[in-house]
Parts: C-alpha cells; sequence; structure tokens
C-alpha cells in the first residue's frame, strides 16, 4: 500500500484534483485533494496515489540524490 | 538493553533490507510493531467482501489484502471461483469501476491508518456515484501504541513512530507518548540513514535521561501536521473503539462512517450470513510478532508451512508483513 512513499515526487502539471507527477523519471497522475495550492514545481509525497505533504525543495533534491548514490551501490 | 520499537513497516523493511541490525551494538534490539495495515484488519471485513463477490458484486482492494486469509477463503480464492475482484492503486481507482459500471453494485475495502483514512474521505466528500459503497476499516496509530505501553512482558525503551502517519496527524499527536508516559520518541523517515538517526536519536536520550518527542523526518512531518486531511477525516469518521487482527479490541482505535454517509457503507447498505470469523489459524503466532513479542523465525510454521506463496497468517502476506520481510531480507548475522 505504501508503494512509491518514501520518495519525492516532482509537480510537472496541475491537471484540476488531479497532477502529473515525475519519480525520478516514472510519471502517473496523482491526486491533490488534500493538499492547498501545490504548484508546478513542488515536490510532495504520495501515498496510494494521494499526495499527502510537501517538501521543502532543497530537501527534496538531497533525497533524491541520496536515493541516487544508494541505487547505483 | 535497548529495545526499540519501530511502528511502521516500512521501517522494518528498510532495516531488513540494508542489514541495519548487523550494524548496530548488541545491547540494541529493535522489534517491529503492529503497524502492517493488511495484517491487522480483522478477518470480519475480508469474509463479508468474500461474500459480496461471490454474490455478484464487484469488490475493490488494494493488492495487499488479495492473499490474505480470511475464515472461508481469500478474495483471491473468491476471484478464482467467479468473484469479480479487482485490484485498485487507490480508492478514486474504485469510485472510477463504479462509475464505469452504472449497473453494477462496487464495494471498496477500506484499510489502512491515518494516511490513508483522508483519501477515502476525500472521496466521499467530493461526491461518489450511488452504487459505490466502503466497507470502512480505518485504524489508528497511537492507540496501539498506548495499549503496546500497557503490554507488562514486552520491554520497550523507545518508540520510532511512522513519518507517514505523522505526515498527516502531526508531530503533537506522539507528545504524549513522551511527556504523558516518558518514553523517548522519534519520528522517522524511511530511509537507511532516517532509521539510523532516529535511533541515535533515542539513545542519547537514553543516555542524557531524558523523554522527548523528536521529529527526525521534519522534511515532511510539521507539528500540526496536514490540517486539510484532518479536517477531511473529522468530517466523514466518527472514532469508534475497533478490532485488530491478532491484537484484539483496542478502544478509540477505529474509524466508522458518520451517520451522514451510511448510504455508502457497505455494512449497513447489504446483509451479511452471520458466521464465526477465526482471526488467527492454529499454530500460527502472527499475534505475537505483531505486538513485537517474537520474531518470525520463533514460529515453527515460518518458511515451511508459512511462505509468501502460500501464506497461512495474516503477516505472510503483504509486502508490509514482518514475516513476509523476514522471509525476504532474512536477517544477517550480528558483528
Ligand atoms: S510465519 Fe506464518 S504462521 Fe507463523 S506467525 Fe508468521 S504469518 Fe503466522
Amino acid at each position: 500500500m505504501d508503494m512509491c512513499l518514501g520518495v519525492p515526487a516532482k509537480v510537472l502539471e496541475i491537471r484540476g484534483e488531479k497532477a502529473l507527477v515525475d519519480f525520478g523519471g516514472v510519471t502517473r497522475e496523482a491526486f491533490i485533494t488534500l493538499l492547498d495550492d501545490v504548484k508546478i514545481g513542488d515536490y510532495v509525497m504520495i501515498h496510494t496515489g494521494y499526495a499527502i505533504e510537501k517538501l521543502k525543495p532543497e530537501e527534496a533534491e538531497e533525497i533524491l540524490k541520496m536515493l541516487e548514490e544508494v541505487n547505483k551501490s | 538493553m535497548f529495545a526499540g520499537q519501530p511502528l511502521a513497516p516500512r521501517h522494518e523493511q528498510t532495516i531488513s533490507r540494508f542489514g541495519l541490525r548487523s550494524l548496530l551494538p548488541e545491547e540494541v534490539e529493535v522489534i517491529a510493531g503492529p503497524g502492517c495495515p493488511v495484517c491487522v484488519t480483522p478477518t470480519v471485513a475480508l469474509d463479508r467482501a468474500v461474500e459480496l463477490a461471490l454474490r455478484g458484486v464487484i469488490v475493490t482492494a488494494f493488492g495487499d489484502l488479495m492473499m490474505v486469509p480470511a475464515t472461508r477463503m481469500s478474495l483471491l480464492e473468491a476471484k478464482a471461483r467467479g468473484g469479480d475482484v479487482r485490484v485498485v492503486y487507490s480508492v478514486s481507482d474504485a469510485v472510477e469501476v463504479a462509475r464505469r459500471n452504472p449497473d453494477r453494485e462496487v464495494v471498496f475495502v477500506s484499510v489502512g491508518f491515518e494516511t490513508t483514512a483522508p483519501t477515502t474521505a476525500s472521496e466521499l466528500l467530493r461526491g461518489v456515484p450511488e452504487n459505490f459503497s466502503v466497507m470502512c476499516y480505518h485504524r489508528l496509530i497511537p492507540p496501539a501504541m498506548e495499549l503496546l505501553l500497557g503490554i507488562g512482558d514486552i520491554h520497550i525503551d523507545g518508540f520510532i513512530c511512522p513519518g507517514h502517519v505523522a505526515a498527516i496527524i502531526g508531530v503533537k499527536a506522539f507528545r504524549i507518548f513522551a511527556e504523558a508516559y516518558k518514553m523517548p520518541t522519534t519520528i522517522a523517515g524511511f530511509e537507511p540513514n532516517d532509521v539510523l538517526l532516529a535511533i541515535l536519536m533515542l539513545l542519547r536520550q537514553l543516555r542524557d535521561g531524558e523523554a522527548m518527542c523528536e521529529n527526525e523526518y521534519s522534511r515532511v512531518v510539521r507539528e500540526e501536521g496536514n490540517l486539510k486531511a484532518q479536517q477531511f477525516i473529522d468530517e466523514v469518521y466518527d472514532i469508534a473503539t475497533a478490532d485488530w487482527r491478532g491484537i484484539g479490541r483496542i478502544p478509540q482505535s477505529g474509524l466508522t462512517l458518520k451517520k451522514e454517509f451510511e448510504d455508502f457503507d457497505a455494512e449497513k447498505r447489504y446483509e451479511f450470513t452471520s458466521m464465526k470469523h477465526v482471526d488467527i489459524n492454529p499454530g500460527c503466532n502472527c499475534h505475537l510478532v505483531m505486538i513485537g513479542k517474537i520474531y518470525p523465525p520463533e514460529c515453527r510454521l515460518f518458511g515451511k508451512v508459512c511462505t509468501p506463496q502460500k501464506p497461512y497468517g495474516p503477516c505472510m502476506v503483504s509486502s508490509e508483513g514482518t514475516c513476509r520481510i523476514y522471509y525476504k531480507y532474512g536477517e544477517r548475522p550480528k558483528l
């Protein structure tokens, strides 16, 4: 149920109650009804298809870098 | 000895997958708590979903629920016998199934903790078609933690709380454990660094004789949590005493649909055959695994009678079940 959790997703496009998000190359739609004013470029955490919280951008980028390293090793 | 209890299976996954236990000093023991939503869903929910599927209702559920053993059969077996059971990734997919099949009845088995509850609430508030209803089995994490503290023979020195639950209910919901119960508490993310840092924070508190609620996962979790999601929960659900599979009844630990939404409550919409619901099959030790009293390999059925391909107990099914995690990653020897 927690698929994708822990990986921040970047908002590429807002489509009404949904957003197109990017999980390091994989894009999919997620609902943004649980958050106020989600903007393009924001990083969000996704749980069962819903964005549940926003991340601070610097930290999101840091995690993405860290994950990349873990995946490489 | 220090025993820290990570409540989220995702923490256990991280610990096992990266062999973190082998990095920790021998005195530090980390045991998984009852945070697997699929494992704690009482059999009655599955039995009723199976019954509806066999009666021609479309039953939608998260994939993790499919193979969970129930009293008569799992949802997967119901599907094999002709029941229309469909795996969905989110509640919105289930609502979509209902929209596309206006002449059929569609039920969504809504399980999970504070993180999943607002997603179903959000759909009910947006409006769902009349042929859609929900079996509401959401559970709450803090009451389960309180229960753990009351079990005398489990030794816990600190809690590692699930970051995704805290993202919704906030740090504030976990403060009581440090303040009233004097239990060192951290809220942690799910990367190896997160879990190690959370353990370090707990050890420092213990060394200094302190009990605080620290937020390791501050990049996501705020003091107040997600207020909008909390509001959705308040608008749609009442808090009620609830049964947890293998653990029993915990006061004020579950969510039920409010009266305004009872038309969408599958359990009010349909009649069910009365039967005995068996939560724990003879020989399965999930009830002990879930509260951290034993490690999975201590169950005699582990890996022999009970495997992910043919799970005998609920903890062997979901990728978040403790037995499943142990089966997959094993445990590395202590250094
Ligand atoms: S190994 Fe199987 S039977 Fe034993 S406790 Fe785990 S799930 Fe239950």
